[in-house]
């Protein structure tokens, strides 16, 4: 997520009126969530050290950013010891150089691949692609999002905003089966065949990790359909990247996180399968292994105290099934490959807050705090969001052109900053304000606003202020 | 007991009637009730949208008018969540040690309408009455920032002829979000329909709160279509007597 090597694509409230105005779209995604919602409220109700085990998971998450450098020492040093190779990335296109040099290395041309949000951060697919490597996705979903050549739109269900019928669809095109009914068998029986003679020939297997024990060198992927458990034990080769901030000091923190991720994300008590390697094991699953421990941001990230906790994240999506923006606009309006409440933390940090789409993202809030309530690990992200706020005014305080000290909010800030903090100009305003208003009252409501304002009075109407304050009442009183 | 009213800025321009409501039922109930003045605003619209090096004098103020009270009490749960949430962080990034030990020694006397009410008074009969078919939405920082629980609904059900309907998906949020409603004014209408409609179906004539920040911008959707459910805060139905 280098700075200027992408194009900068919109602010999040320009395209969000797009997903907003796609009722297919939101009727997919709103009745997704909801459901998600509820299952995942139940599993997190049964256990009663739900709270002790959140505050655990923090704890240990915090632990491991305040001694990083530590663990991820120890961490090269033992998956080394077992036989694996580790390969340290300062951003996605030293990941991607590394990676690409691994698989030519081979002198192969295809790769397959286990669900990964990190190798969608660096755009490995694409990097891959342009060297002549094809990166197949196994996961379901993110095959369905790569034959359709869409974006993903949730961290832990990237194809959340498409149904049953449109899959049918795009299967009958790509898979070339006429005769798919939009049952979620057949279509699930149409993936497993097309994927099952790719795992059978690949020589080279391309996986994420959602921890990496710095003790054992031992990286985990837990998942629901098991096609990446046949990616990263079928080929010879396996290529595994993790972001320095996926790892647990040791194996017992298990006890915490397999509580946790399950229940938080697919609402399970426990993952179907849940794949752990520790380097390489002779005759046994694939016989090179290598590590790609990717910065891209992350350090930026915690070199910040409050923004920090950021790191914390296990990718679990929980916010995001409860987050009260994601539901109505989905993951594209976020133009991240993390959305959702995580993203608008994760994203501005990474990419850095100063292009327009990224400073948008900490706004895209209603800091309505649902979804701190369910973090797995306690991150408090609307505290984050508020903080990255500051960060993205101080910006443009310094930094601003004419334009950003001209706008509206900005002036309206300045103006009512320095009319509350005297108690003269603050009576004075309220009293402008009741005679401004006169020339938008009509019948008694306020029903349409100009400029900036016109977007409240779009769809609701405005109280105007009444003649007489609170104060004004209790000197008349007293 | 002595009690300061901060009322906010907010409630007073705008929303008076909540002041004159929550002056009458602590009065009712045998406080003597005090307002300063130099009051002006709590520093949340500026800190919540980034303005929070503005928010620093708003806080010294704030301090400096308050310390020595006795009981501050605020019908609004939202202005509570930003003192007892954001003021020692507004100290903090003013780097004003001694600023932070007054926040910190003021926070637990500054108490939130209903919380002051159930908790600290330990009262939830005040003796009202108003009858009328009622909701109750439950603002986001009035459960996730102060955790009323179920405070306002125990104050509800003590109002004589006050039939309380349940609403569905109360604890969504109703799309406010202070200057989100205006930056992000597509995806706040969005959650606002939903919202709007869950409290239609409820077949109240009144929705109530404890902020009138979410309430103004329900019930301006609610005026809009025409619905005629009113919107009040939670203050101004214990004041109502039969």
């Amino acid at each position: 997520m280098k700075k200027n090597t992408t194009e900068i694509p919109p602010a999040f409230e320009e395209s969000a009126g797009k997903y907003l105005n796609n009722p297919q779209l939101r009727r997919n995604i709103g009745h997704a969530t909801r459901t998600i919602r509820g299952k995942r409220q139940v599993v997190a109700d049964e256990l009663d050290d739900w709270q002790q085990l959140r505050e655990a998971g923090r704890q240990i998450k915090q632990k491991v950013m305040a001694n990083l450098d530590h663990y991820l020492l120890q961490l090269e040093k033992s998956v080394e010891e077992a036989g694996g190779k580790v390969h340290w990335a300062a951003d996605g296109e030293d990941a991607n150089r590394i990676i690409t040099g691994l698989i030519k290395e081979k002198g192969v041309n295809e790769a397959i691949k286990v669900k990964s949000i990190t190798t969608d951060e660096i755009r490995l697919n694409k990097a891959l692609n342009d060297a002549g490597i094809t990166a197949l996705e196994t996961d379901l979903a993110e095959l369905i999002i790569q034959l359709a050549g869409d974006e993903p739109s949730h961290i832990l269900v990237p194809a959340i905003h498409k149904n049953r019928t449109e899959i049918m669809e795009l299967f009958r095109d790509k898979l070339g089966n006429k005769d798919l009914t939009d049952d979620p068998e057949q279509l699930a029986e149409a993936a497993r065949l097309f994927l099952r003679k790719k795992f059978l020939s690949a020589k080279v297997g391309i996986s994420g990790g959602n921890f990496a024990v710095a003790e054992t060198g031992t990286i985990v992927v837990v998942e629901s359909e098991g096609n990446g458990r046949m990616c990263t034990t079928l080929p010879d080769t396996l290529i595994s990247v993790l972001g320095i901030e996926k790892i647990i000091p040791t194996w017992r923190d298990f006890e915490v996180f397999m509580q946790l991720l399950p229940r938080s994300s697919t609402a399970e008590r426990m993952n179907p399968y849940n794949t752990f390697w520790t380097g390489v094991s002779e005759g046994d699953g694939p016989q090179e292994f290598h590590l790609v421990l990717l910065d891209n941001g992350r350090t930026k990230v915690l070199a910040d105290p409050e923004g920090r906790q950021t790191l914390h994240c296990i990718r679990c999506s929980a916010c995001l099934n409860v987050c009260p923006v994601y539901e109505r606009t989905g993951g594209h309006a976020y133009h991240s490959v993390y959305p959702g409440p995580i993203g608008a933390i994760l994203t501005p940090q990474l990419r850095g807050l100063y292009d327009k789409s990224a400073a948008s993202l900490p706004y895209a809030s209603s800091l309505c705090g649902a979804c701190y309530e369910v973090c797995p690990v306690k991150i408090n992200i609307p505290e984050v969001l508020v903080h990255l706020r500051g960060k993205v005014v101080d910006h443009k305080k310094k930094n601003g052109g004419i334009r950003d000290k001209l706008h509206p909010e900005h002036i309206a800030m300045k103006l009512m900053a320095r009319t509350f903090r005297s108690r003269s100009r603050y009576e004075r305003a309220q009293k402008m304000a009741r005679i401004g208003q006169k020339i938008f009252v009509r019948d008694g409501m306020i029903s349409k606003l100009p400029g900036h304002l016109s977007g409240w009075t779009s769809v609701r109407d405005l109280k105007p202020i009444p003649k007489q304050s609170f104060r004004d009442w209790w000197r008349a009183r007293s | 007991m002595k009690i300061s009213l901060f009322i906010t800025c907010f409630n007073d321009t705008w929303f008076p009637g909540t002041g004159k409501a929550t002056v009458e039922v602590l009065e009712r109930l045998g406080h003597t009730i005090s307002f300063p003045l130099e009051q002006t605003c709590c520093g949340q619209m500026h800190y919540n949208t980034g303005y929070q090096v503005e928010a620093i004098p708003l806080v010294r103020r704030f301090v400096e008018l308050f310390e020595d009270a006795e009981t501050v009490v605020v019908p609004s749960a939202s202005c509570v969540g930003m003192i007892h949430e954001y003021y020692p962080k507004v100290a903090k990034q003013a780097d004003d040690q001694q600023l932070l030990r007054r926040v910190e020694s003021l926070i637990p006397r500054v108490h939130e309408f209903s919380l002051f009410l159930t908790n600290v008074l330990e009262v939830e009969d005040v003796g009202a009455g108003y009858p009328h078919k009622v909701t109750y939405h439950p603002t986001c920082h009035s459960l996730r920032i102060l955790h009323v629980g179920d405070a306002p609904l125990r104050l509800l059900r003590n109002v004589a002829e006050l039939e309380l309907l349940e609403l569905p998906g109360a604890m969504e949020c109703c799309g406010f979000g202070g200057t989100f409603a205006i930056k992000n004014a597509e995806t706040s209408a969005a959650m606002l329909e939903d919202k709007v409609n869950r409290i239609t179906e409820t077949g109240a004539d009144t929705c109530v709160a404890a902020d009138n920040s979410c309430l103004m911008h329900i019930g301006g959707a609610l005026n809009r279509k025409n619905t005629g459910i009113r919107t009040m805060h939670l203050a101004e139905v214990l004041a109502s007597q039969k």
